[in-house]
C-alpha cells in the first residue's frame, strides 16, 4: 500500500468532520484542529510497522466509514439484555451519539457523571484541563481521528474523598452497518476519590463498522479506580480503543478488560506512574474463535519508587483466531523498589488457532523485582486425567477446564451481575457437544 | 477384613507397564477380594505410585505386559472415566487445584455423571448440597470448601480430605489410595485416616500405597506388601509393617535377592 493511498484512507475517515468542527467551546474546537494538523501527519499502520506486525488491518481500510450522522434508532429492549443491575448511573451512546433517553443519571454531590457536550462551568474546566492530554494523538493515528471527531462522550468527575460505591456503566452501541463511531471518555478521580466504570462496547448492527475509542483516566493521590472493558462487538465489527491512564502517588487503578466479539481488535492500553507507592492491578482476557484476531498492547511505566503491578493477561483462542499480546514494562531508573508482575497464559483449543506473545521487560533501575512468564499451550494432561478419573468424559472435563480457565479472569471483576453475564457467555462459548 | 469367600474385586497377573521408555512394573502379581485393606509400601521409586496410575489409566503410563481384571472384566480396556464410573477410585498423592471451577460444582458433576452411569438417582444442586455437606461431616470438612475452587490454595491437609470427600461421594468398589498420608499432620491424619474407615465396608476393597508406617497405626491393614524394583518381593501382615519402620526396607531386598541366588 502506497502512502497516497494512506492518506486517501485517512481524508475518507476524517471526510464528515464539517458536521462536528464548529460544535462546542473554542477550546474544543482548537483541540479538533490539532488532532486533524496531528491526523494528516501520521499514517495508518501496516504490518511493516513493529507494534503491528501481527495485526493486519487491510479488511478495514478497504471499507470507507463514515461517521454516523445522527444515532440510529434502537429499542431499549434491545438493551436490556446488557443492562447492569447495581448501576445507578448509565450513559448510553448509540452511533457515537448521546442518548437521553436510553441514560439514566443518579447524580450524586460532588461527583459529575454526563456527557462531554454537554459539560458547562467547572465540570468544562476539568474536561478542558485534562482531555488528550494523556491520548496518544501525536503519535496513534486512531487516537487522533478519535480527537478529530470529539464531541459527545463520557465525563467522569469524582471530587475529593467522595466514593460512588456503585459502578457507572458507560454503554457503546453501534448500530448502523458501514459507519464509524468515535466513542471517548474522560475519568478524572480527585485525591482520595473512588469509583467504579464500565465501558461497555457492543453493536446491533448487521455488518461491518468501526469503533474508534479513547478512554483518559486520571487519579490524583490515593484515588482507586476500578475500571472494567467489555468489548463484546459483532462478529464482523472493527474495534480499536486506546486507553491511558496516569495514577498519582498511592493510587490504585486495577482494570480488566475483556475481549469477545469483533473481526479485528486492538487495545492500546498505557498506564504511567506519576508518583510513587502506586498499585496497578491488570487483568485481561481474549475469548475468539472463527476468524477473529484480537491483539492487546499494553505498557506499564514504572517511573517512581515503590510502585507495584501485577498483569495477568489470558487468551482462549478457537478455530483460526489470532490473539496477539505485547506487554511492556517500563522501569524507568529513578523507580527502585518496583514490585512487577506480569503473566501471558494462552490456551489453544483447536489446531488451527495462532497465538503471538511478546513480555517486553525494559529495567533501568537496579533494585527492583519483576517477574514475568508466557505459557502458550493446550490444556494439561494432569488436569485432563484428575477430572477423567471422577468419571467426567473426555469432552465435559475439557469444557470444564477451558471454562475454568477464562473464569479465573472473569470472577475477579468486581461487579457480580457482570461476573454472572460473563461466565454464562463464556460457558456458551467453550463448550463443545459431547461425540455421538 | 479377611473372608475366606469373599468375591475377588482386583486380579493383577504379571502387570509390567513403563514410562518414556522407561519400565517401571516389572511383573506385578497382586489379588484384592472384598473387604480386604492392602498396604504397598516400598522405597522412593520402587513403583508403587506407578502402580496405583496405572490401575486407574493414566495416558502417561503404557502396560506392556501381564493382565488386569476388576470384577472380572478387563480394566486395561476401560478409559479413565469408565474406571470410575465402574468403582475403580484412585486418591491422589498431589490432587490437582482447579483454579475457577467451584469444588460444589465439580463434585456435583463428578457424582451425577458417576449415578448416571450406574442407572442411579442424579441431584440437583439443592438436594446435592444437602447430601455433600453431609459427607463433609465425616472428614471435618467446613462447608466454605464448597464454594472455593477446586484444591486451590487448600493446604496439603485439605486437599487430601477433599480427595476422601470424593471417594465418599462416588462410592467407589476398589479405592486406591496414593500416599494419603504425606503432608498430613498428626491431626488431620486421623481425621482422613477416619474417614476412610468409617467409608470402608466388608464390600469395598483399600489399597494403601504408603512410605510410612504411621497410616497403618490408623488404618489397620490385612496384607502389607514390599515393592522393589517394579516387583512385589514381600508379602506378610501388619506386623511386617512395623518391621520395615524399624529396620527399614534394605533387608527385604537383601533377603529377596538370596531367595533368587538359592
Amino acid at each position: 500500500m502506497s502512502v497516497e493511498s494512506r492518506n486517501d484512507y485517512l481524508d475518507n475517515l476524517l471526510h464528515g468532520r464539517e458536521a462536528v468542527s464548529d460544535a462546542g467551546s473554542a477550546w474544543q474546537r482548537t483541540l479538533r484542529m490539532r488532532a486533524v494538523e496531528r491526523a494528516n501527519e501520521l499514517t495508518v499502520p501496516t504490518t511493516r510497522d513493529e507494534e503491528w506486525r501481527f495485526t493486519d488491518l487491510s479488511p478495514l481500510y478497504r471499507i470507507p466509514f463514515r461517521p454516523a450522522a445522527s444515532a440510529g434508532i434502537l429499542e431499549k429492549s434491545r438493551i436490556h439484555a446488557f443492562a447492569i443491575p447495581e448501576a445507578e448511573t448509565r450513559l448510553v451512546f448509540v452511533d457515537g451519539h448521546y442518548s437521553t433517553e436510553l441514560s439514566q443519571v443518579n447524580s450524586n454531590d460532588g461527583v459529575t457523571v454526563g456527557n462531554l457536550a454537554d459539560v458547562s462551568g467547572s465540570s468544562e474546566a476539568v474536561a478542558e484541563t485534562h482531555l488528550a492530554q494523556l491520548a496518544a494523538i501525536d503519535a496513534d493515528v486512531f487516537a487522533a481521528v478519535n480527537t478529530a471527531f470529539l464531541r459527545d462522550g463520557a465525563l467522569i468527575h469524582v471530587a475529593s474523598d467522595r466514593v460512588v460505591n456503585t459502578p457507572i456503566h458507560l454503554l457503546f452501541v453501534a448500530t448502523r452497518t458501514d459507519s464509524a463511531a468515535y466513542p471517548r471518555v474522560l475519568v478524572v478521580a480527585e485525591t482520595g476519590a473512588r469509583c467504579t466504570v464500565v465501558e461497555d462496547f457492543i453493536g446491533v448492527a448487521d455488518g461491518a463498522y468501526l469503533t474508534d475509542a479513547v478512554s483518559e483516566f486520571y487519579l490524583a493521590e490515593n484515588a482507586r479506580v476500578s475500571h472494567v472493558k467489555l468489548q463484546r462487538e459483532t462478529p464482523t465489527a472493527f474495534h480499536i480503543a486506546n486507553t491511558s491512564v496516569r495514577v498519582a502517588h498511592g493510587g490504585h487503578y486495577a482494570t480488566w478488560t475483556v475481549a469477545l466479539g469483533a473481526r479485528i481488535s486492538r487495545h492500546n492500553l498505557s498506564i504511567a506512574q506519576a508518583g510513587e507507592a502506586t498499585e496497578f492491578s491488570v487483568d485481561g482476557l481474549a475469548l475468539i474463535s472463527g476468524r477473529q484476531l484480537a491483539d492487546t498492547h499494553s505498557s506499564i511505566d514504572h517511573a517512581h519508587p515503590h510502585g507495584r503491578s501485577r498483569q495477568l493477561h489470558k487468551t482462549v483462542v478457537g478455530g483460526a483466531a489470532h490473539a496477539v499480546f505485547n506487554g511492556k514494562i517500563l522501569v524507568r531508573q529513578g523507580a527502585q523498589q518496583t514490585d512487577s508482575g506480569q503473566q501471558s497464559r494462552n490456551l489453544l483449543i483447536s489446531d488451527k488457532a495462532r497465538v503471538d506473545t511478546k513480555p517486553q521487560l525494559e529495567i533501568f533501575a537496579d533494585d527492583v523485582k519483576c517477574a514475568h512468564g508466557a505459557t502458550v499451550g493446550q490444556i494439561e494432561a494432569d488436569e485432563l486425567f484428575y477430572l477423567k478419573s471422577r468419571g467426567l468424559s473426555d469432552t465435559a472435563a475439557r469444557n470444564l477446564l477451558t471454562y475454568a480457565f477464562a473464569a479465573q479472569v472473569i470472577e475477579r471483576i468486581p461487579v457480580k451481575s457482570l461476573v454472572d453475564q460473563l461466565e454464562k457467555t463464556v460457558l456458551e462459548q467453550t463448550q463443545t457437544r459431547e461425540p455421538a | 477384613m479377611i473372608r475366606k469367600n469373599a468375591p475377588v474385586l482386583l486380579e493383577v497377573r504379571d502387570l509390567s507397564a513403563k514410562i518414556e521408555g522407561r519400565t517401571i512394573l516389572k511383573g506385578i502379581n497382586f489379588t484384592v477380594r472384598a473387604g480386604e485393606v492392602h498396604a504397598i509400601m516400598g522405597p522412593n521409586g520402587s513403583g508403587k505410585s506407578t502402580f496405583a496410575k496405572v490401575l486407574s489409566g493414566h495416558p502417561s503410563y503404557q502396560v506392556t505386559g501381564g493382565h488386569v481384571l476388576f470384577e472380572g472384566r478387563n480394566l486395561l480396556d476401560l478409559t479413565p472415566e469408565e474406571r470410575a464410573r465402574a468403582g475403580v477410585f484412585l486418591g491422589f498423592q498431589y490432587p490437582i487445584e482447579v483454579p475457577g471451577v467451584t469444588n460444589s460444582s465439580f463434585l456435583r458433576l463428578a457424582y451425577n455423571t458417576v449415578q448416571g452411569a450406574r442407572g442411579a438417582e442424579e441431584l440437583d444442586p439443592l438436594e446435592f448440597d444437602d447430601f455433600v455437606r453431609e459427607k463433609m461431616k465425616l472428614l471435618e470438612m467446613d462447608p466454605a470448601f464448597l464454594v472455593r475452587s477446586v484444591n486451590a490454595g487448600f493446604s496439603g491437609g485439605e486437599k487430601k480430605r477433599n480427595e476422601i470427600l470424593q471417594m465418599a461421594l462416588l462410592a467407589p468398589k476398589l479405592a486406591v489410595l496414593d500416599e494419603t498420608d504425606s503432608g498430613l499432620d498428626i491431626d488431620a491424619l486421623r481425621v482422613v485416616a477416619n474417614g476412610v474407615n468409617k467409608l470402608h465396608t466388608q464390600d469395598i476393597g483399600l489399597v494403601l500405597v504408603t512410605h510410612y508406617q504411621r497410616l497403618l497405626n490408623y488404618i489397620e491393614p490385612d496384607y502389607v506388601h514390599v515393592i522393589e524394583g517394579g516387583r512385589i518381593i514381600k508379602t506378610g501382615d501388619k506386623s511386617l509393617a512395623l518391621e520395615l519402620e524399624a529396620r527399614g526396607y534394605d533387608w527385604v531386598a537383601a533377603e529377596f535377592k538370596g531367595m533368587a541366588a538359592a
